[in-house]
C-alpha cells in the first residue's frame, strides 16, 4: 500500500486521531528506521486476544536491546511488557535494519518503535471513538484497554481484528508527555537473565534440533596456507564420524556427537599438512609499516579564525597494537538444508547481510536462504560469528537434511578472528599565553574498521575454496561516523584546526569492527593531548576541559563526574586521571573520572575508584545504560593495561587466554559508579561504546598524574610502565 | 556405560572415556548451563561442582567421576547466588555467568563470609569478557549474607 492510500485509510477512521498528519507532497522523513520499513505492521501486529508482537531488525548482544525496546513498545502503547511477544532479526520476519552496531540500536530501531507504538495506540483509540461514538480526546488507554468516561471499554484485541495496520506511518506521531512514563526510565530486569542463570536455552550453542550432528571445521594454520595430500580415510573410520567434508583448502568433519567430532578434528588436524608463506608483517616494527603503506588523504575538517599568538607548541603520537574481541563463548551457528531451503541459526550482527554473504559462498539465490539471529555470546564487533556461519552453511549443503552445528575452538577463534586494527594518531597543538589552545593539528592512519561479510568474497572459507570469489576492495565509512577517523572531529571549540584521515587500504593483518572503531584511539590521543597541555598552561584538567567546551550537554557531563568523583578536593599527584568524549559526536556523552596507583617494582596499574557520568538522551532502562558503562570501562581497562595480538612472520601466536591475556578479578576497579543525566523528550543517544575511548584516556592521564610517566602507546602493559617509570 | 551422578540423579552414558565431564552434560544429558570456552581450563565458563569442589568440566575426564556428586546450575535451585545474581543483573550477554553462579557457590559454601580480596582470588579463574566484574563481585557480597548451604 502506497503512502497517499494509506493516509486515506487513517483518515477514514474519523476525527480524533492521536497521529499528526502531514499533508505536503514532500513529507519529511520517517524517524528512525521507519524510513526504510514504513509499514506499522511490519513493526507491530496486535492479535484477536489482545498479545502484541513487536518486531526489530536488531539484534540481542548482551547489550540489553530486547528489554529496552519492550520498555518502549509497553510505554507508547499502553500494554504490559508481559503482553508483548518480541522477534528480533530473521531475514523472514523482521525488519532489514542492517546491522546491530556503532551504538545505533536504540536510535534506530527503538525510534521506529518508540513511534509506531504511539500511531498504532492513535488507530486503535480513533477506532474505540468511532465505536463508542465519543471523541477520541476522551479516551484513556491503560493496559491494552481503551477506557471512555461513562465506563464503557474496548480492548485492543477486538479493536485491532477490525483495523487494517498495514499502513505507512505517517512522519511525526503524538508521543506521550515524558512525565507520564512509568516503563520507560524506570529500571527493569533484563528478560533475557533469567533463563542464563537457571541453565535454560539461551544460546545459539545450545541448541539442539532432531537429527542434528556435530561438526568441527579445521583451519588453515596461516592466512593463504594450502592444503596438500591428506589420507582422510583413517579418520572416516573413527567412531560417530559421519563424513569428512573437503573442498580445496577446505576441511571439515561430522560427527554424532560433539566429543567425536572434536577429536577427529584433531586428527585431522595432525595428518594435515599445508603449504604456508610467510605472509605476516614483522610485529615489532609493524605501526611504521603501516604508516608507510600508501594510504588515501581523507579530510576531516578545517577550521580557521582569529586567536591569540601561540606561545607554547606540543607534539605526541599515540598507538595502538591489534585487539582481539575475544569472546568468552567460541563462535557457533546451526544450519540446514532442507528442500532447497538453507535455514542459518547465527549470532550475526547482521542477519540481511550475512544472508547474501552465505548466497554467495553456496551460489545459491538469496531467498533461498533464510537466517535467524539466536544470541551468542557477546561479540564487541565483527567476530567469528559469521564465518562460523559459513561452516554451517558449507557443512549442512554436504549432509542435506541434518541440522548442523559448528563450534569454533579457542584456539580458532583466538586466531582466525578478525581484529580491531592497529593505529596511529599524531597530534600538535599551541596555546597562546592565556593557556586556550589556538592551533589543532591532528592526523591518523588506519586500515579499514569494516569488512563485515555482505558478499561471499567477504567471508572465510572463500580463500579456502577451489573457486574463490572476488574480495572486494577496504573501504573506508565516511564521517560523520567515520572508521579509522571516528571521534578524529575533536568536540572543543578551537579556534584553528586541521583534521586529516589517512586510510590505508592494505591489510597486513586480517581487521574488522571492534567495539568504538577507530574512537578507542582517537579518544585516547585526544584526551591524552588535552591534558598534556592543560599541564603546559598549568590548568586543572577539568577546568581546562571545560573552558574549551561550548556544548552545554558536554559541560553538563564534565561537570557532574568531576562532582560525583570529589575532583575539586583533590590533588595532583594523587593518581587521577580524567577522560571524555561524546561518541562520533553523535551519540551518547561519556565523561570518566578514576583514581589509580603504579606500583613502582613491578609497573602495575591498580584502580581504584571509578567515577563516570553519561548523557544517553531519553533513558529507557536507566539500569541498562549503567551496565553497558561499567562494562566498557572494565574492558577497556583491559585493552588499555594488557592487550597486544601477537604474531610472527607466518601465524598468529595469541592462541588462547594465555597468549592474549585479559583482565581478571583481582585487577578489576576498587568500584564503578555510573550517574545518568536524565534528558526527558530527547532523542535516545546510542551508548553500548561511549565509555571505550574515555577509560583509556583517563587510565593514561592517571598513570601521569601518578607516576609522572606520559605513555602514549596502548598497552600501558607493566613491562612499559616500569621501564618508563624507571626505579 | 559410563556411571555418573548429576544433581543427585543417576545417570548411564553412553560416551567413550576420554570425554570431558562438560561435553557428556551438554549433548548426552541436555544441560545446558556448563559451557564451552576454551577447554584449556583457563576460563572457568564450564565450571561445575564435584563434591562441592568446583572443576573445570572441560578438562574433566567423564570416566573417573563414577562415586562422586556432580552439580550443575540446573541443580541450584534457585540459591541465594542465583537470587544475588538476578537482583543485582550481573550479567550482560551472561555466557560466564553459569560458570560464574557454581564458583561463588562453591566459595560461599565453605566460606560464608569470605573478605573482598578473598572473593576476588577465588573468583579469578573464571573470565568475563563483557567486564561485568563489578556486578559479579556485588552478587557475591550480597549472597554472602544470606547463607549459601550444599
Ligand atoms: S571451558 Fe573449561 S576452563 Fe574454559
Ligand atoms: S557477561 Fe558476557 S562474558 Fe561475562
Amino acid at each position: 500500500m502506497n503512502t497517499v492510500l494509506s493516509r486515506r485509510g487513517l483518515l477514514a477512521l474519523g476525527g480524533g486521531l492521536a497521529v499528526a498528519f502531514s499533508l505536503r507532497a514532500e513529507e519529511p522523513a520517517r524517524p528512525g528506521s521507519l524510513k526504510g520499513t514504513p509499514s506499522l505492521d511490519a513493526w507491530i501486529r496486535v492479535a484477536p486476544d489482545g498479545r502484541v508482537t513487536v518486531f526489530t531488525g536488531k539484534a540481542e548482544l548482551g547489550q540489553g536491546i530486547k528489554t529496552a525496546l519492550l520498555q518502549v513498545a509497553a510505554e507508547q502503547l499502553d500494554v504490559p511488557v508481559a503482553h508483548i511477544d518480541l522477534v528480533t532479526a530473521d531475514t523472514m520476519r523482521t525488519p532489514n535494519e542492517g546491522f546491530t552496531a556503532g551504538s545505533h540500536s536504540m536510535q534506530d530501531s527503538g525510534t521506529a518503535i518508540l513511534n509506531a507504538a504511539a500511531q498504532v495506540r492513535g488507530v486503535l483509540v480513533a477506532a474505540a471513538a468511532r465505536d463508542l461514538g465519543v471523541a477520541a480526546e476522551t479516551l484513556t488507554t491503560v493496559d491494552g484497554t481503551v477506557h471512555a468516561a461513562d465506563g464503557r471499554s474496548a480492548g485492543y484485541g477486538p479493536l485491532a481484528a477490525t483495523l487494517n495496520l498495514h499502513i505507512d506511518a505517517e512522519p511525526t506521531s503524538t508521543l506521550k508527555d515524558p512525565s507520564a512514563y512509568r516503563s520507560m526510565g524506570t529500571p527493569m530486569p533484563r528478560v533475557d537473565i533469567p533463563a542464563k542463570l537457571t541453565g535454560g536455552q539461551a544460546y545459539v550453542q545450545d541448541m539442539r534440533l532432531p537429527g542434528m550432528l556435530h561438526a568441527r571445521a579445521i583451519r588453515q594454520p596461516s592466512v593463504g596456507a594450502m592444503l596438500l595430500d591428506i589420507d582422510t580415510g583413517p579418520i572416516e573410520a573413527m567412531p560417530g564420524v559421519v563424513t569428512v567434508v573437503r573442498q580445496g583448502s577446505y576441511l571439515a568433519v561430522v560427527a554424532r556427537k560433539e566429543w567425536q567430532a572434536v577429536k577427529a578434528m584433531r586428527a585431522l588436524e595432525a595428518a594435515a599438512q599445508w603449504r604456508e608463506t610467510a605472509s605476516l608483517p614483522d610485529q615489532a616494527t609493524v605501526l611504521d609499516l603501516l604508516a608507510g603503506l600508501p594510504s588515501r588523504v581523507i579530510p576531516v575538517l578545517d577550521w580557521k579564525g582569529r586567536a591569540g599568538a601561540p606561545m607554547k607548541r606540543l607534539k605526541a603520537r599515540y598507538t595502538r597494537p591489534y585487539l582481539m574481541h575475544g569472546a568468552i563463548g567460541p563462535s557457533c551457528a546451526v544450519a540446514q538444508l532442507t528442500d532447497g531451503t538453507m535455514t542459518v541459526w547465527t549470532h550475526t550482527q547482521g542477519v540481511y547481510p550475512l544472508r547474501s554473504a552465505l548466497a554467495g559462498l553456496l551460489r545459491m539465490p538469496v531467498d533461498r536462504v533464510h537466517c535467524i539471529h539466536v544470541e551468542g555470546s557477546g561479540c564487541y564487533g565483527h567476530n567469528a560469528a559469521d564465518d562460523v556461519a559459513g561452516d554451517a552453511v558449507l557443512i549442512a549443503r554436504a549432509v542435506p537434511g541434518h541440522p548442523i552445528r559448528v563450534q569454533w575452538m579457542r584456539e580458532q577463534e583466538h586466531t582466525n578472528e578478525p581484529y580491531g586494527a592497529a593505529m596511529i594518531a599524531e597530534v600538535e597543538g599551541a596555546i597562546d599565553a592565556a593557556g586556550n589552545i589556538v592551533d589543532w593539528n591532528y592526523g591518523v592512519w588506519s586500515n579499514t574498521h569494516n569488512r563485515r561479510p555482505n558478499v561471499g568474497g567477504l567471508m572465510l572459507q572463500n580463500a579456502a575454496l577451489p573457486d574463490p570469489l572476488p574480495v572486494p576492495p577496504p573501504a573506508p565509512i565516511p564521517m560523520p561516523e567515520g572508521g579509522g577517523e571516528r571521534n578524529s572531529n575533536p568536540i572543543y571549540a578551537f579556534p584553528n584546526a586541521k583534521v586529516v584521515s589517512h586510510f590505508i587500504p592494505e591489510m597486513p593483518v586480517r581487521v574488522s569492527a571492534l567495539r568504538s572503531l577507530g574512537a578507542y584511539l582517537n579518544v585516547f590521543a585526544i584526551e591524552s593531548f588535552m591534558d598534556e597541555l592543560a599541564e603546559a598552561a598549568n590548568a586543572d584538567p577539568v577546568d581546562f576541559r571545560l573552558r574549551h567546551l561550548k556544548d552545554e550537554r558536554a559541560k553538563a557531563v564534565v561537570s557532574l563526574a568531576a562532582d560525583k568523583f570529589g575532583w575539586g578536593a583533590g590533588k595532583r599527584g594523587e593518581g587521577r586521571g580524567f577522560g571524555f568524549a561524546r561518541y562520533k559526536n553523535l551519540g551518547a556523552y561519556c565523561a570518566i573520572a578514576l583514581a589509580l596507583r603504579v606500583e613502582h617494582e613491578t609497573g602495575r596499574i591498580r584502580l581504584g575508584r571509578v567515577v563516570a557520568a553519561v548523557d544517553s538522551g531519553q533513558v529507557v532502562n536507566p539500569d541498562g545504560i549503567r551496565n553497558q558503562i561499567e562494562g566498557a570501562i572494565v574492558q577497556a581497562a583491559s585493552w588499555t593495561m594488557y592487550e597486544t595480538v601477537r604474531f610472527d612472520r607466518q601465524r598468529i601466536l595469541s592462541r588462547d587466554w594465555s597468549g592474549y591475556p585479559i583482565l581478571r578479578f583481582p585487577a578489576a576497579p576498587e568500584s564503578i559508579s555510573v550517574h545518568i543525566v536524565p534528558r526527558p523528550g530527547q532523542p535516545f543517544l546510542g551508548t553500548g561504546e561511549a565509555g571505550q575511548g574515555p577509560m583509556a584516556a583517563a587510565i593514561a592521564n592517571a598513570v601521569r598524574d601518578a607516576a609522572g610517566v606520559r605513555l602514549r602507546d596502548v598497552p600501558l602493559s607493566a613491562v612499559r610502565v616500569k621501564a618508563a617509570v624507571g626505579v | 556405560m559410563i556411571r555418573l551422578t548429576v544433581n543427585g540423579q543417576q545417570h548411564e552414558v553412553d560416551a567413550e572415556a576420554d570425554t570431558p565431564l562438560l561435553y557428556v552434560l551438554r549433548d548426552d544429558l541436555g544441560l545446558n548451563g556448563a559451557k564451552f570456552g576454551c577447554g584449556l581450563g583457563q576460563c572457568g565458563a564450564c565450571t561445575v561442582l564435584v563434591d562441592g569442589q568446583p572443576v573445570f568440566s572441560c578438562l574433566t575426564p567423564v570416566s573417573v567421576l563414577a562415586e562422586r556428586q556432580v552439580r550443575t546450575i540446573e541443580g541450584l535451585g534457585g540459591n541465594a547466588v542465583q537470587r544475588a545474581f538476578e537482583d543485582v543483573q550481573a550479567a550482560q550477554c551472561g555466557y560466564c555467568i553459569a560458570g560464574m553462579v557454581m564458583r561463588a557457590t562453591a566459595l560461599l559454601e565453605h566460606n560464608p563470609h569470605p573478605h573482598e580480596d578473598e572473593i576476588r582470588a577465588y573468583m579469578s579463574g573464571n573470565l568475563c569478557r563483557c567486564g561485568t566484574h563489578m556486578r559479579i563481585l556485588e552478587a557475591v557480597r550480597q549472597a554472602a549474607g544470606q547463607g549459601v548451604k550444599p
